[in-house]
């Protein structure tokens, strides 16, 4: 394989593998914040029972998060350095653009998040009641706010504005139109959306898990009861912003809708496409199965709208296939989320909140959702960053021209070592997420008050609750 | 060079703030660096307690390599390409390295009793893997990533002292920050690891004069040679200040904070002699600091968020410090 092509697919590992946790940690910071204060709430009111319950998911959920947090941590940092390593050639001529939009997400919101994590973690005790509400605050504050610079610079590379190109190298001419470029706002949404879907079916996956094992039954109900409200009030307003942001991606890159709808020829009264194998060799597709002029009405609002085909892009336009399916992979999942969410929701309510009245197989498949946000996030960056394609700035600069020139032997053998790494991350993961969830009581329980005279740690219930 | 202008003097201000940004990396991951290398020669109570002593800090540290690699990427993108085009096989390791001790770190705790030893021995790997690279990156940069025999076998050497600076760096930390027996077998452990750092530390300032002869005619002349002198002489009394206290009683007392903080006055020492050998280069003989630095109207964007963002961070840097004073007992999420 050719040393570009390694290049791209180093990239989309480890890009691919970093997104799944700062999926989690945005939403689930803000998550804390809340289950802490339903804690306050209900010590304040004087349901000890109640408030213990409150305590006990927000000890869990913080383990949780500390462990997503770490693996965002060292994920991230790999790709500070993915920048040069892969695509040297882009910050030479973006750098005026990217350079002080990835500075921005290091310096205001890593150091936010990094420096008051330690806080929020462990300084329970140490610091008073409000600092520590303070440091959570800030810690979900912080990864909100790289997110905003993050797809701030990613939405610029996909609708660029705001710049000027002089002898080959790009120059900012209004930053505020730089950030808040055409697509941003779209993007932000839907990826903080997309955050808070991904913990939802968290919450929802794996309390169904404690119910069904018959543990961490103070927490477990409660839990399962914030994330089918958070997932059935999400999921609605995900579908419409999906479908603005679709509308939007239309007006500014039209190949890239072609590619997902599987549309070769202009046409108008374009059908939607169920399935198919857009073919790119011979330019036509197989094995068509689509709802007659489907597409023309979703996207122009108009039974007979036209549809600009692929053929109108000659050599700029996305490979077809991957988006196409990548695409309806996503929308399976948000359909499937928003029939989960709401007749779980509604089921639990007529169960007036009480698990052990819900059908098991309702909780099985609340359990099989754990995951189905990662799916839907993942697919949808690869719609994204795919449809994209062949340009690394959209319209403008070009992937192959930036790429590095190392070896390809090089750029495999090093892909070879990250694939390989990250799924054994992702297997430990998920099992260790399984296996705290089945075992919450060793994360609470132990006599965590009391410090033992020898050096901490000794006592084996005194381990569990030791560091992160 | 006019430094009355600002423009010239912002890519400075620059590698100012990205030196200091891989110092205090350099630093402070290096103690929490060594105390992981240290891992497999304890107890599993012990254990507990060395990671208990890193856990509130090693995130924060680790964020001080992404600042300096930010930095050189918004600021010197040239470089930057260059740099880690050069590094590529060591960056990658040691990233992978960082990866596996950042996760062992969190999931030796959380994870099934049984699979506890092992996360501890990927601890101990990781932190080994990510020291013994950033040596042999150490090594190949000052030497300007020069070829012939004697280079690699440069590195080499940094790849191996390296590490052992972290490993005093890590027990100098133990000391201050346990008691009983383990802060006596830290002091077993430095005295250990003190004579191949210094032995490292004289390689570093004999070699690169060797190597490079932009180096050499920076330091071999008169008069600067005898002011530049105190560099090295300082360090000297630091590191011998070390040793003494390494074998008195003191250090397990009121004064067990002084060897790290002598330590510090090493790597400070030792970092403004590297950077006083390298100015005004980004890599040595090859790209200067203005030939490599972007546009002065995106540094100054960068410059904004860096005085308003620099101070905060100084500041919560301290405070955190400061809550997670004295010496460690359990952490516990509350
Ligand atoms: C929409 C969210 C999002 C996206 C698309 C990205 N990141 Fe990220 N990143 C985060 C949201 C985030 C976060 C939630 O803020 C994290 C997770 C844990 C953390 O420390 O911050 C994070 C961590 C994180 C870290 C570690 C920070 C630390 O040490 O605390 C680095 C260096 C990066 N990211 C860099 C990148 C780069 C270069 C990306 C682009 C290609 C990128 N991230 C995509
Ligand atoms: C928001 C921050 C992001 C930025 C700034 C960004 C930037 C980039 C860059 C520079 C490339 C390489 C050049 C190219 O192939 O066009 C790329 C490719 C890619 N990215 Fe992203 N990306 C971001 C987020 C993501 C996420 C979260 C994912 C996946 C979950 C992702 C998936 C991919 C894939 C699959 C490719 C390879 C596409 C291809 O080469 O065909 N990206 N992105
Ligand atoms: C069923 C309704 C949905 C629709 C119509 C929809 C629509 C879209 C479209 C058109 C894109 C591509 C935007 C582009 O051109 O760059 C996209 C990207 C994306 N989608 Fe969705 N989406 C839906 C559901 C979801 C769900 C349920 C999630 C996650 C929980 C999700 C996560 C994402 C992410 C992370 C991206 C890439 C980031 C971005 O560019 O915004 N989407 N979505």
């Amino acid at each position: 394989m050719d040393a570009l092509t390694l290049a791209r697919m180093q990239f989309a590992a480890n890009i691919t593998f970093h997104i799944l946790f700062p999926t989690i940690s945005i939403g689930m910071g803000w998550l804390l914040l809340f289950l802490r204060w339903r804690w306050l709430k209900a010590g304040r009111s004087g349901e000890p029972l109640r408030a213990q319950g409150w305590l006990d998911a927000y000890r869990f959920w913080t383990k949780v998060f500390a462990l997503t947090f770490a693996l965002g941590v060292v994920s991230g940092i790999t790709m500070s350095f993915q920048f040069g390593t892969n695509w040297p050639g882009f910050m030479e001529k973006v750098g005026n653009i990217a350079g002080p939009l990835l500075g921005y997400e290091v310096l205001t919101a890593f150091f936010l998040e990094a420096g008051f994590l330690g806080v929020m973690l462990f300084g329970h005790g140490k610091v008073g009641e409000r600092l520590h509400l303070l440091s959570t605050f800030l810690v979900a504050f912080g990864t909100t706010l790289s997110a905003f610079w993050i797809l701030a610079l990613n939405s610029w590379m996909q609708t660029p504005a705001g710049h000027e190109i002089v002898n080959g190298e790009f120059q900012v001419r209004s930053w505020l139109e730089v950030v808040f470029n055409p697509s941003f706002l779209y993007r932000f949404t839907h990826m903080l959306l997309a955050s808070a879907l991904t913990c939802a079916f968290l919450l929802v996956g794996l309390s169904a898990w404690q119910i069904l094992r018959g543990v961490g039954q103070r927490s477990a109900p409660k839990v399962l009861r914030v994330g089918l409200t958070l997932a059935a009030l999400a999921i609605p307003v995900q579908i419409v912003v999906g479908d603005m942001h679709g509308l939007n991606t239309l007006k500014h890159q039209p190949a890239k809708i072609a590619a997902i709808e599987g549309v070769w020829d202009t046409e108008r009264g374009a059908p939607l496409l169920l399935f198919a194998i857009p073919d790119a060799q011979q330019r036509k597709n197989h094995f068509e199965i689509g709802v007659p002029k489907g597409a023309s009405l979703i996207l122009t609002h108009q039974v007979d709208g036209e549809i600009q085909g692929m053929n109108d892009f000659p050599g700029a336009h996305p490979p077809p296939l991957p988006l196409f399916f990548a695409f309806r992979i996503m929308l399976g999942m948000g359909v499937l989320m928003l029939a989960t969410s709401w007749l779980g929701w509604w089921l639990y309510r007529r169960a007036q909140w009480q698990p052990a009245h819900l059908p098991r197989a309702l909780l099985w498949l609340f359990a099989g959702m754990t995951f189905s946000g990662w799916i839907a996030t993942v697919a949808g960056w690869y719609v994204t960053e795919v449809g994209r394609q062949p340009f690394i700035v959209y319209g403008l600069l070009r992937t192959a021209d930036v790429a590095s020139a190392q070896p390809s032997s090089m750029i495999g053998l090093t892909l070879v070592l990250y694939v390989t790494l990250y799924l054994a991350l992702i297997v430990a993961y998920v099992s260790v997420l399984k296996y705290m969830a089945e075992k919450p009581e060793e994360a609470l329980e132990p006599g965590m008050a009391v410090l033992p005279p020898t050096p901490a740690g000794t006592t084996p219930t005194a381990v569990q609750g030791s560091a992160a | 060079m006019n430094w009355m202008d600002f423009d010239t003097a912002l890519p400075v201000v620059f590698m100012a703030l990205m030196g200091i940004s891989m110092l205090v990396y350099v630093v402070s991951d290096g103690y929490d660096l060594g105390v992981g290398m240290l891992m497999h020669r304890a107890s599993d109570a012990e254990k507990d307690v060395m990671v208990a002593s890193i856990g509130p800090f090693w995130d924060a540290n680790e964020t001080w390599l992404v600042l300096g690699v930010g930095i050189l990427l918004v600021a010197f993108p040239k470089a930057h390409g260059l740099v880690l085009g050069e590094l590529y096989l060591p960056v990658a390791l040691m990233l992978i390295g960082l990866t596996l001790r950042g996760v062992a770190f969190d999931f030796r705790v959380k994870a099934k009793d049984t699979h506890k030893r092992t996360w501890d021995r990927l601890f101990f790997a990781g932190s080994t893997l990510a020291a013994v690279s950033q040596g042999w990156m150490l090594g190949r940069y000052v030497s300007g990533f020069g070829s012939g025999w004697n280079y690699p076998l440069f590195a080499a050497a940094i790849a191996l002292a390296l590490p052992m600076a972290y490993v005093l760096m890590g027990a100098a930390w133990l000391i201050m920050k346990t008691e009983g027996p383990l802060q006596e077998r830290a002091v077993a452990w430095a005295r250990t690891a003190w004579a191949p750092m210094v032995g490292g530390m004289l390689l570093i300032s004999m070699a690169t004069p060797w190597v490079s002869a932009t180096v050499r005619g920076r330091w071999f002349v008169l008069p600067e040679f005898i002011a530049l002198m105190a560099i090295p002489l300082m360090a000297g009394v630091a590191l011998v200040a070390v040793r003494g206290l390494l074998h008195s009683r003191v250090v397990r007392g009121p004064l067990c904070w002084l060897p790290f903080v002598l330590l510090i006055v090493v790597f400070v020492l030792g970092f403004l002699g590297l950077a006083y050998s390298i100015y005004p280069y980004v890599v040595i003989d090859q790209l200067t600091i203005w030939q490599a630095a972007s546009r002065p109207a995106a540094l100054k964007v960068i410059l904004i968020g860096v005085c308003i963002s620099v101070p905060a961070i100084i500041g919560y840097t301290v405070f955190s410090y400061w809550v997670f004073r004295g010496k460690t007992n359990e952490l516990k999420y509350a």
